[in-house]
Parts: C-alpha cells; sequence; structure tokens
C-alpha cells in the first residue's frame, strides 16, 4: 500500500469506496441486513461461475464438490457471500479485499462454517506481483468501483492460467442503470447506502469485451440479471441493461 | 445428562419418521448422495410401524414423488381408483342422484391409489436405511437456532444442524417451541374410519355421498374390501363407534348402499375428530415445517397427505437448487422461498375444503339447490371437471418437480 501510494496511478485502489465498505462490513452476514440484495444475487452469479466451470474443466454440475481441486480467486470477497459457497462446492478459495475489516469478518465466519478459505487484507496487483496463478478469476460487483479499469482487467488478466477463465458481474451504464441502481436500489429502495455507486464509473459489456480483448481474454458467456420484484428474486435473463454478468477465458 | 461435544454439524435433521419425514430424508439422500448428511429423529424408530386401520389416497402427483424414490415399486398393495361418483341427498332419499361422475382421463390414469399408511411407512423405512439416512430412534424435545446452526439434543447425545425440518405431527412440539402459532378451528365433527368387506366387486369406483351431517366417503381397497370415512357430528360419531355391531351395521348400510352387496366389518370403527389448523409461519430460523406440523385441513377431499408431499417436494427442490449452489440447506432465503411456495397454496386449499365442508353439511333446501347447480354445471363442462380433477391431484399451479415424476 506504501508502495501503492506513492505512485498513485499505478493502483486500482480508490481509497475513499475502502472506508464505506469497512463502515458497512459488520453487516455482511446479517440476513435481513444492508448485504441483503447480494444474498439475494448470490445464486444466480454461483450458477454462472459454476456452469462455465463445469463446462470447462468437464464436471458434473449435479456433483455437490463440482469444483474440487479449482484454485479460485474472489478479488473483492468483501464478508465472504461468494467465497464460501464456492469453497463448499470443493474450491480451494482465495478472498482478497483491501478493508482489513472485511476480511477479519469473512475469516470469523468461515471458521463458523467450518471451512477452510485463504482470506488476505491484499489487493489483486499485490497477487500478481506475487506471481499467483488461478483457474478461476472473479470481480463480482468489483469492476464499478475500481479507479483504473484498465490496470485492474490487465493485473487480474495475468493472474487466469491458460485454460482457465475470469468471471466479472457488475452494472451497466445506462439511463435505466442511472434510474434503477441509483434512484432506486439507493434512495428509494434504500437497499444500499446512498453514494455506494457512481454512474459514471459503471462499465458496459462492450467496454469489457473490449478489456478482455486487448490482455488476451476471449469473451465465452454473457448474460443480464433480472430482478422480479414480486418473488424478490433475481435470475437470469437476456437484457444486460442494468446488471450482467460477462467471462472470458484464456486460450489454454 | 451427559452431554458429549458435538458432531460435525448434519445439514438436514428431521424430527419424526412419519410419511412426511421419510419422505423428505429419501428424496434429500437420494438426491444429493454421500457428500450431504440427513439423520431422521423418532422415538417411533425403536419398533415396527404400529397397527393403523388408516388408509391414504395417494394422488397422481404423490404417486409420481414416490416412483421418482423408488418407493412405489414397494408397495405391492395399491389399489387404483378408476372411477368417483359424488351424490347429494338426505339421509331418507330412497335413490341417491348422482350429480358428479369422474372417470379416468384418456391416458388412463388412476385418479389415486388407495394404500394401507402402515405399509407406506414400512416401504418408506425401508427406503430411508438402503439410502443411507442415519436413523435415531429418539425425539427432539427442544432446540436453539442462531444464525449458522440449530442445536439440539436427541437422547444422550447433542446435535446441529443447518436445518431442522419438522415432520413431527399435528401437535408439532418443535412447532410451538418455535413459538409458531396456528390458526385453528374444530368442527366439532370426527371421521369415523373402517374397513368393510362386501359380497360384489367395487370396480376401482369411489363414491362420495354428501349427507346433512356431513360426507360419506367409500374408498376402494384390494379385494372385496373398501374403507370408509364418515363424517359425523363428534357426539354422534362417539355414539356410532360404540354400538353393539348388529346395530352399528344397521346404521352403516343406511348410508354405504347396499349397491355392493351384503356388508361385513372387518376391523373396529374408530372416530377422529376433524379440525382445520394452519400454521402462521411455515419457518424460523434454521426451522421448517412439513406435512401436518404445517397445516391439518379437513379429510373431505382427500388432501391432506398430498398438501403434505408438496411440501416435502418443495422443501427438497429449495434445498438441493441450495446444495449444488454451495449455499447453505438451512438459509434464510431458501427457508422464504419455501415459505412463499408453499404457505399460500396451503391457505387456498384449507379454505376451499372448510368451505366445500360447510356448504355441503347443511340441511339447508336453498342451499341445497344451489350447491347441485354447482355440481351440475361443473359436470356438464368438460374444461372445468379436468381442472378440479387435476387440481385434486395436486398438478396444478407451481409443482414441484418430484411431483411431475421428474428427478431434482
Amino acid at each position: 500500500m506504501v508502495e501503492a501510494q506513492r505512485k498513485p496511478r499505478e493502483t486500482t485502489i480508490d481509497a475513499a469506496e475502502v472506508s464505506r465498505f469497512a463502515a458497512m462490513s459488520r453487516e455482511w452476514w446479517a440476513p435481513r441486513g444492508k448485504m441483503r440484495p447480494l444474498h439475494a444475487l448470490n445464486p444466480v452469479r454461483i450458477a454462472f461461475i459454476k456452469d462455465i466451470a463445469c463446462d470447462l474443466f468437464d464436471r458434473s454440475p449435479r456433483k455437490l464438490d463440482c469444483l474440487s481441486g479449482l484454485r479460485v480467486l474472489d478479488i473483492g470477497c468483501g464478508g465472504g457471500i461468494l467465497s464460501e459457497p464456492l469453497a463448499r462446492l470443493g474450491a480451494e478459495v482465495v478472498g482478497i479485499d483491501p478493508a482489513e475489516e472485511n476480511v477479519e469478518v469473512a475469516k470469523l465466519h468461515a471458521e463458523q462454517s467450518g471451512l477452510a478459505i485463504d482470506y488476505r487484507a491484499a489487493t489483486a496487483e499485490e497477487l500478481a506481483d506475487n506471481g499467483e496463478r488461478f483457474d478461476i478469476v472473479i470481480a463480482s460487483e468489483v469492476v464499478e468501483h475500481v479507479a483504473h479499469l484498465s490496470l485492474f482487467v490487465k493485473r487480474a488478466a495475468e493472474m487466469v492460467k491458460p485454460g482457465g477463465f475470469i468471471a466479472v458481474t457488475t452494472i451497466n451504464r445506462t439511463m435505466k442503470s442511472f434510474a434503477l441502481a441509483i434512484v432506486g436500489a439507493e434512495y428509494v429502495l434504500r437497499w444500499l447506502p446512498v453514494g455506494t455507486h457512481t454512474w459514471d464509473k459503471f462499465v458496459t459489456p462492450e467496454e469489457m469485451y473490449d478489456e478482455f480483448s486487448i490482455y488476451g481474454l476471449a469473451e465465452i458467456d454473457r448474460g443480464g440479471i433480472i430482478f422480479n420484484p414480486l418473488s424478490g428474486e433475481w435470475r437470469r435473463g437476456l437484457d444486460t441493461d442494468v446488471n450482467y454478468m460477462i467471462a472470458a477465458k484464456k486460450p489454454g | 445428562m451427559n452431554k458429549q461435544m458435538p458432531d460435525k454439524p448434519l445439514d438436514v435433521a428431521i424430527a419424526g419418521a412419519g410419511i412426511a419425514g421419510a419422505a423428505l430424508g429419501v428424496a434429500l439422500k437420494q438426491t444429493l448422495g454421500g457428500g450431504f448428511s440427513v439423520a431422521m429423529f423418532d422415538p417411533a424408530l425403536a419398533r415396527e410401524p404400529a397397527r393403523d386401520d388408516r388408509v391414504v389416497a395417494i394422488a397422481g402427483g404423490a404417486r409420481r414423488l414416490f416412483e421418482a424414490l423408488g418407493v412405489w415399486e414397494r408397495l405391492v398393495e395399491a389399489q387404483p381408483i378408476r372411477a368417483m361418483e359424488i351424490t347429494d341427498s338426505k339421509l331418507s332419499d330412497a335413490v341417491r342422484q348422482t350429480f358428479l361422475e369422474f372417470s379416468e382421463d384418456e391416458e388412463g390414469e388412476p385418479f389415486a391409489h388407495m394404500v394401507e399408511n402402515r405399509a407406506l411407512i414400512v416401504a418408506l423405512r425401508e427406503a430411508a436405511e438402503e439410502a443411507g439416512i442415519e436413523l435415531v430412534a429418539s425425539g427432539i424435545d427442544s432446540y436453539l437456532a442462531d444464525e449458522s446452526f440449530a442445536t439440539f439434543s436427541s437422547g444422550e447425545k447433542q446435535y446441529r444442524a443447518r436445518l431442522l425440518a419438522a415432520a413431527d405431527g399435528a401437535q408439532s412440539r418443535l412447532r410451538s417451541l418455535a413459538k409458531i402459532q396456528t390458526i385453528a378451528r374444530g368442527y366439532d365433527q370426527s371421521g369415523i374410519v373402517a374397513t368393510i368387506g362386501h359380497a360384489r366387486e367395487h370396480d376401482s369406483k369411489a363414491v362420495q355421498h354428501f349427507l346433512p351431517s356431513g360426507s360419506f366417503a367409500i374408498l376402494p381397497l384390494t379385494g372385496k374390501r373398501s374403507s370408509i370415512v364418515w363424517t359425523e357430528a363428534s357426539a354422534e360419531a362417539k355414539r356410532i363407534v360404540a354400538l353393539p355391531p348388529a346395530e352399528f351395521l344397521a346404521e352403516l348400510e343406511l348410508r354405504f348402499g347396499l349397491q355392493l352387496g351384503e356388508l361385513e366389518v372387518l376391523s373396529p370403527a374408530r372416530a377422529y375428530p376433524l379440525q382445520i389448523s394452519i400454521a402462521r409461519s411455515f419457518i424460523a430460523e434454521r426451522l421448517a415445517l412439513v406435512g401436518d406440523a404445517a397445516h391439518v385441513i379437513h379429510p373431505l377431499a382427500g388432501q391432506g397427505l398430498n398438501m403434505g408431499l408438496r411440501d416435502v417436494a418443495a422443501l427438497a427442490e429449495c434445498i438441493a437448487d441450495n446444495a449444488r449452489l454451495g449455499l447453505d440447506p438451512g438459509a434464510p432465503e431458501l427457508l422464504s422461498r419455501y415459505q412463499r411456495w408453499r404457505r399460500a397454496d396451503t391457505v387456498a386449499m384449507g379454505l376451499a375444503t372448510d368451505g366445500l365442508n360447510r356448504l355441503f353439511s347443511n340441511d339447508s333446501t336453498p342451499l341445497k339447490y344451489l350447491r347441485d347447480l354447482g355440481l351440475g354445471i361443473v359436470d356438464r363442462a368438460p374444461a372445468l371437471k379436468k381442472f378440479f380433477a387435476r387440481e385434486a391431484a395436486g398438478l396444478t399451479g407451481d409443482v414441484p418437480k418430484l411431483l411431475r415424476g421428474e428427478f431434482i
């Protein structure tokens, strides 16, 4: 971090964003708490990642240990809402988050759940600098918060093993996403604290595609995440105007 | 009590080894396999299933569930119901006019099968043992839930489970421990149950007479036998079951009719009080109510067990979907999904059968015209009839996969 502060243009971390999530970290696992939307989103994003992994690594999606032996990096793991299910499916998960407090919450919870997850208060570039490699690199609800998208994708892509893939879930930059994700989710429904998102930092699927291409990754799957206000559930759909998922493979 | 340290937490603990509990256990274990731990707790597991004259009608959806679970093939004595006749008359009417007749649909699938309670429980226990469910012959009398586990003791041992499924019956102990209230109504009616032998074949036909005091159902069993479910005001039911055999037979013949020839009472008649009761919530932290623990409905439409199996199929599907995504089988989101899926459906069915009972258990002449008009309309409208038959078979609405005979 000291290194990063001396050369601010080289980092992908935005200090103001980090402190905002640290304040929320105790709330991560409260089932009806502030992170309820993320818990609700979980089945869709896990299914996205799992289905691609089962396809690429020839696993049976019906097996409870379908990800066994796969090394997974969860960037911006927060309290571990995504890391834990992936570990339960057998993956060797490394969860990183720049906010120390999040990592402490995540460690404590994994221990209570009887799961071995390697949580670290670290940044993606620190792991990339150490030469760490993964079968799956995940940036879920992260790229809309990073300071420098292209640098972030570059360092994340470095860590994907040949034959592995990167999965991103995020929010599109459209008028609809402005209305739903910021006005709707933050101001009207109060799902998220006001200021959680800054619309102009949102990334379009085309921009993600371009970044992937620059760093040698080929898009393999893309889908929308649609909220059903009646059931309160999220499901996968075709409309990528608001929330979407995108995955790209590093040639083997 | 010697409290040991809890073992590795169970994924799902089931309180109650009755039909709903055992079916849930078998569904989970067969679907999710060795990596998913299921234990079933019931003091009744210490002995052979008790003698029980009650029979259950297994409708289409429930049969498919038992087929998918490999339980159906173990039931040798299942009697199909291939036709149903519904009449509405006074006891003194010489001829009971038939208002509604159903016969099996084009595919030749029976409406339901009659199976003896005990035979079903024996088959489910065998399947549970083979599936590798841990069977514990003691009950669960208390539990504590926190954000991660339900902790409880059974016998001398302490356990932890991600989810506790309460299939511990109409008087569910876990339901009261979770402080879940029920909306209950007694009918001051009882159902008299007995097995009747008759001289002629029943031709796989079920008959339901709507009499002023309540319904009188004749349900075919294997051989020249039928089971009756005879509804009367509770005091009258008490009087009837205590009658000397000859007088009981006379009362029976008055209702049963003589179309199947001479009657013989094969098992002593017993009266079971009728009630409707629906839990205000089907869930609590780390707890899901299943079957009679969640709802007891008027047995008029024969829907009690089928409703319970809908709970089983829905909960098993919710759990399997979650487990395959590495998600906690007792997560609040899963429990909410189960509750959304099952509770509205149950309330609707409860209200419908309650309404039917009130509509039919009545001697008022205007009401009789009204309901006969209703039955007449249904009888002449094939689409409506088909709808009612499918509803009774549990094949309408958002049907859980197991009830469609699909694997989850």
